[in-house]
């Protein structure tokens, strides 16, 4: 599913990495603890947290992900946007909780991982 | 001994979680223009941007020394913070010294050194109470 598709579905502004946009995402990780991101996160191209800072940005970056959602209506603060703009990273902002935003990508078939399609 | 074709130093601020990870991904960034595999360069990188955030959040920052060998990297943390009292219950996954502040970042979450230990091929810690610390860990390149 292309990132802006993924935006459509979740009532999401894209408020940095426009140029992203068009990119297809077909794995996802969701979390807020960043180090269980960093532990746990294989080939996901998507990050879904409540989490609003710049860590965010370089988690998802250190990951090679292409895009971030910030989900209970959290905003995207100017660091964040800066760093997304740079890195090429799309971020997306939803009023939706973790879990409803997750169960939506879920139900369109975008995986946790590739490895676990196997 | 493998010939040193790479040699890099940086400052870490502490307490500052805007600059927190610049020097991993600057790693990162120069271990793929040498063609690195790129499941390696994300050890390293995880490994090397944990070292940093728990520079930045327990000892006021630090330096990080990197040596890119042909067939390995070295990198050394070396802070001159508080130290870590109980080595062993630090390197315990879900053990924590972090303050409500900092978990409210995304840290915290007490994987950080058992993480940067995951991801090393050989991970040393040295730390001395009032003293600070010092971490080496280095990462094989496969052939």
């Amino acid at each position: 599913m292309k990132i802006v598709d993924v935006a459509k579905l979740l009532n999401a502004e894209i408020v940095a990495g426009d140029a992203t946009k068009e990119k297809e995402v077909t794995c996802i990780f969701a979390s807020d603890l960043m180090s269980d991101v960093l532990a746990f996160a294989r080939d996901e191209d998507v990050l879904i947290s409540g989490l609003s800072n710049p860590q965010l940005v370089r988690t998802a970056a250190l990951l090679d992900m292409h895009c971030i959602i910030l989900v209970r209506g959290k905003a995207a603060t100017d660091d964040i946007i800066s760093l997304c703009d740079k890195k090429g990273i799309a971020c997306l902002t939803t009023k939706l909780g973790m879990y409803e935003a997750c169960g939506l990508l879920f139900q369109k078939n975008l995986i946790p991982n590739k490895a676990k399609s196997k | 001994m493998s010939s040193n074709s790479v040699h890099l130093e940086f400052d870490v601020v502490g307490n500052n979680f805007v600059s927190a990870g610049s020097a991993s991904n600057e790693v990162k960034g120069i271990l793929k223009q040498l063609g690195i595999d790129p499941l390696v360069i994300r050890k390293i990188a995880v490994a090397m941007y944990e070292g940093e955030i728990n520079m930045v959040i327990h000892a006021g920052g630090g330096r990080a020394i990197v040596d890119i060998f042909e067939d390995k990297i070295e990198i050394v943390l070396i802070d001159t913070g508080e130290g870590i009292e109980d080595v062993e219950l630090a390197m315990k996954e879900g053990y924590s010294t972090a303050s409500e502040s900092i978990r409210n970042l995304g840290f915290g979450a007490g994987m950080g050194l058992p993480n940067m230990k995951r991801f090393s091929d050989k991970f040393e810690l040295e730390s001395e109470v009032g003293k600070g610390t010092t971490i080496k860990m280095s990462m094989l390149f496969p052939e």
